[in-house]
């Protein structure tokens, strides 16, 4: 049977929901594991709301399309966590963005990290829009699915010409965040 | 002896099947002997219509192809990114043109392409039997007004060179007849200057020619030349709208 | 082969057809398939191309036509009401014997209907959905990886057969990202010499060198024109014996028999490893070509097997149909399926499989 990680991000359009899959996605791809990202697409898209799912892998990858049962699920914003949180497999993990999210999760059999994405951001890397980042950091750290060191070679290849000095800010920006 | 008028090598020799008295012949004629004495037969591709005109690659000795009804200045814009040097060219009626195919024309023009329309606009649907056309003449009968067209109940007729000079991306645009022999010469000008445009990529060039049908205006050759210039003319001006100083 | 990159589906189809050969495309806005026009507008012009962006589909298509008559290497997208509305020319296509690539990335129907995916356009593709006596080949890939060699072999297969190819893939497979490894970048004939060395019967000009093409797709005299789709028919007929594609997934011992396609087949793929852990023994054959429909592939279908199951996203059962008809009554055929955008899970598959057979 397959080892299948299936992952669910969700938030407003924007809080780089789609962009943290895609990390995860290059990562995965990198470290030679299998992997699909599939993203929530039109008007959705339009209303304001995001959200995508990775499968990652070391075996193919048969259905790209995951509706439950999610092994991690990271929620940017108050709307997902109501909407997504039965969803989580038990004994799965849920990242909250607790900058923005002001409710309480209601499961008991899930693990659950509290991230402050907006404030490590500011406070740490002086830069609000390194957030997502500092998401994707605790999101890998936490679940050790794919390594932290493989993440210096994916923002080489995402950040690149204008941008590339955007890289030594988001590496830091993994690490930013202390439990 | 030196011949003074010959048979242009831009026709081939067969017999047209148009009616007795229709202008299409002349129009066929006009296009292929400016192409032959711009010695550009070789080069050229031609759209046809669908409509009495669909066949005109039996007759015109260049390559051809046909076209879906009204898909014409479409079909162009693809060949003419195949072959940008091309003389290319579309050959439509008024069925075609200003009915089913508005909006392919419209927006050959507004994308400026590099090619020419000619317009053949005869006031009727010809190969089907004579029904009302969108530039058929208020009070001209059509087999689907038999009345004789009623601005109450079936609008009033397009002007096709005055909605096509409206838009920028059309550089050249005028309207000929071929009802006289000064009328033709005229009007071979028009189609000179129209492949000149092209050729300078200067941008797009329509050249509206107010043709008959005497079979569907139920008409003779001659009562439906008079036909044309007593009622058509008043209504569609035979005159340039746009022509780029380069030409 | 190029090395592993993380792509989008329908920009990995724009790559791979540039990849292909194909430097003509010509398109208009639909969704699930805007990627496609929007890198081509980006690249076209930098492989030596032309990219126009349509007015309309009609517009698209016929673009198509005119730049595949006179001999390039031409790609269309779309979703399905856009297909739909390019029929009449894709049916015109066929008649003048003018190859094109056609991706279909479908979507609910009918009429403008929902923009998730869906394959209910299977009956559209595979059966003609405009007028007269033609076939379009179509290929279904499950992947973006073989959606992009699909698509490179396409073109090919269009040369080949002079006839429009669609390679039909979904919504899914449009927006989703995979790793895929990018086939070799070809070269494209373009100028008027290199196209008649290779496409003689392209419009590029007689250059007072030979006898002027006429393509014509009227025929007043119907006997003519009773000979002349005699004088192409054989191409389908080859069509049919060779081209015919599929894979079998876990078929030796199989009591029930899947068949599905395209995104679908992956989620089947699934449900087959769930159902085989409870002990019911589950294969699949995967059409890669809806039309040929790979009917060779049911000839080989033996005692073992019971019952056989259409898994498609469609409500009345199109994949079914051509199922039932190859296999002429010799097991029962069901129907599992969902429609209007709605997509299958494994789980969903699984349980209706157990009703079907009515195992608890």
């Amino acid at each position: 049977m397959s080892d299948v990680k299936k992952i669910l991000i969700a938030g407003f359009g924007g809080q780089g929901v789609l962009l943290i899959g895609q990390m995860l996605s290059y990562a995965a791809m990198y470290e030679d594991k299998e992997v699909t990202w599939m993203p929530s697409y039109g008007p959705e898209m339009r209303g304001g709301v995001a959200n995508c799912t990775v499968n990652i892998s070391s075996s193919p990858i048969a259905s790209p399309v995951v509706t439950k049962d999610f092994d991690v699920l990271i929620v940017m914003n108050g709307p997902s966590l109501e909407k997504f949180e039965k969803d989580l497999k038990p004994g799965g993990d849920l990242f909250i963005n607790t900058s923005i999210v002001d409710i309480e999760p209601t499961r008991s059999d899930i693990n659950i990290y509290r991230v402050d994405c907006n404030e490590v951001a500011e406070s740490k890397i002086g830069n609000a829009k390194t957030a997502n980042m500092v998401m994707l950091g605790a999101i890998i750290r936490k679940t050790g699915v794919v390594s932290l060191a493989i993440m210096e070679k994916v923002f080489n290849k995402v950040f690149t010409g204008k941008k590339a000095k955007l890289i030594p800010a988001n590496l830091q920006a993994l690490e930013a965040w202390d439990e | 002896m030196k011949p003074v008028f010959e048979y242009t090598k831009g026709m081939r020799e067969k017999e047209l099947h148009y009616c007795p008295g229709c202008t299409h012949g002349i129009a066929h004629r006009l296009i292929m002997e400016v192409l032959d004495e711009r010695g550009q037969l070789g080069d050229a591709i031609g759209v046809s219509p669908v409509g009495c005109s669909i066949v005109a690659h039996q007759y015109m000795n260049i390559d051809m192809l046909e076209s879906p009804h009204g898909r014409a200045p479409a079909v162009a814009s693809g060949i003419k990114r195949v072959h940008p040097d091309a003389p290319v060219f579309t050959y439509q009626g008024d069925g075609d043109l200003a009915s089913i195919g508005t909006a392919e024309i419209i927006h050959a023009a507004e994308r400026s392409e590099k090619f020419c329309t000619f317009f053949i606009n005869n006031a009727i649907y010809g190969m089907t039997g004579g029904q009302m056309a969108p530039t058929t003449l208020v009070g001209q009968k059509a087999t689907t007004c038999v009345d004789g067209r009623d601005p109450k109940k079936q609008g009033f007729p397009l002007r096709m060179s005055e909605i096509i000079s409206q838009i920028d991306g059309a550089v050249y645009v005028e309207r000929v007849t071929v009802t006289t022999p000064g009328d033709v010469r005229k009007a071979k000008k028009a189609i000179e200057r129209a492949f000149d445009v092209q050729e300078k990529k200067l941008g797009f060039a329509f050249v509206e020619i107010l043709s008959t049908c005497p079979t569907n205006w139920g008409l003779t050759p001659t009562d439906a030349i008079k036909w044309l210039r007593e009622n058509m003319i008043p209504y569609y001006p035979v005159k340039q709208f746009k022509c780029p100083e380069e030409v | 082969m190029s090395e592993k990159q993380l792509l989008k589906g329908n920009e990995a189809f724009a790559k791979a057809a540039i990849n292909a050969g194909c430097r003509y495309y010509f398109g208009y806005p639909i969704t699930p398939q805007n990627e496609v026009p929007e890198y081509m507008s980006r690249e076209l012009a930098n492989a030596g191309g032309a990219f126009i962006q349509a007015g309309s589909e009609l517009e698209a298509v016929n673009m198509a036509y005119g730049a595949a008559a006179s001999g390039g290497r031409v790609l269309l997208s779309s979703s399905s009401p856009g297909i739909a509305l390019m029929q009449e020319s894709i049916s015109l296509l066929s008649s003048v014997e003018v190859p094109i690539v056609l991706i279909n990335v479908m979507r609910g129907g009918p009429g403008i209907g929902s923009i998730q995916a869906s394959q209910a356009d299977y009956e559209q593709v595979t059966k003609g959905g405009g007028n007269g006596d033609y076939h379009t080949i179509v290929f279904a890939p499950s992947s973006i990886q073989e959606a992009c060699d699909m698509i490179y072999h396409a073109f090919d297969v269009a040369d080949e057969y002079r006839n429009p190819v669609i390679v039909c893939a979904d919504g899914t497979i449009g927006q989703m990202m995979e790793p895929v490894a990018l086939p070799e970048a070809k070269e494209a004939a373009m100028g008027d010499e290199a196209i008649a060395a290779v496409k003689p019967w392209a419009l590029t000009g007689h250059k007072n060198k030979r006898e002027r093409h006429a393509m014509n797709s009227v025929w007043l005299q119907q006997d003519l024109l009773e000979n002349y789709i005699d004088e192409y028919w054989p191409k389908y007929e080859k069509a049919e014996r060779e081209l015919q594609d599929w894979e079998e997934v876990m078929l030796d011992d199989a009591e029930v028999v899947f068949v599905a396609y395209g995104s679908t087949s992956r989620v089947a793929k699934e449900a087959i490893q769930a159902l085989r852990a409870e002990g019911i023994k589950v294969g699949m054959i995967r059409p890669k070509t809806l039309w040929p429909f790979p009917a060779k592939a049911f000839e080989k279908l033996g005692d073992n097997v019971k019952h056989v199951i259409s898994v498609e996203l469609s409500k009345g059962g199109q994949l079914m149909h051509d199922v039932k008809y190859v296999l002429g009554g010799k097991y029962p055929v069901s129907l599992i399926n969902r429609y209007g955008g709605m997509l299958l899970d494994p789980d969903e598959v699984v349980a209706r499989t157990k009703e079907i057979l009515e195992v608890k």
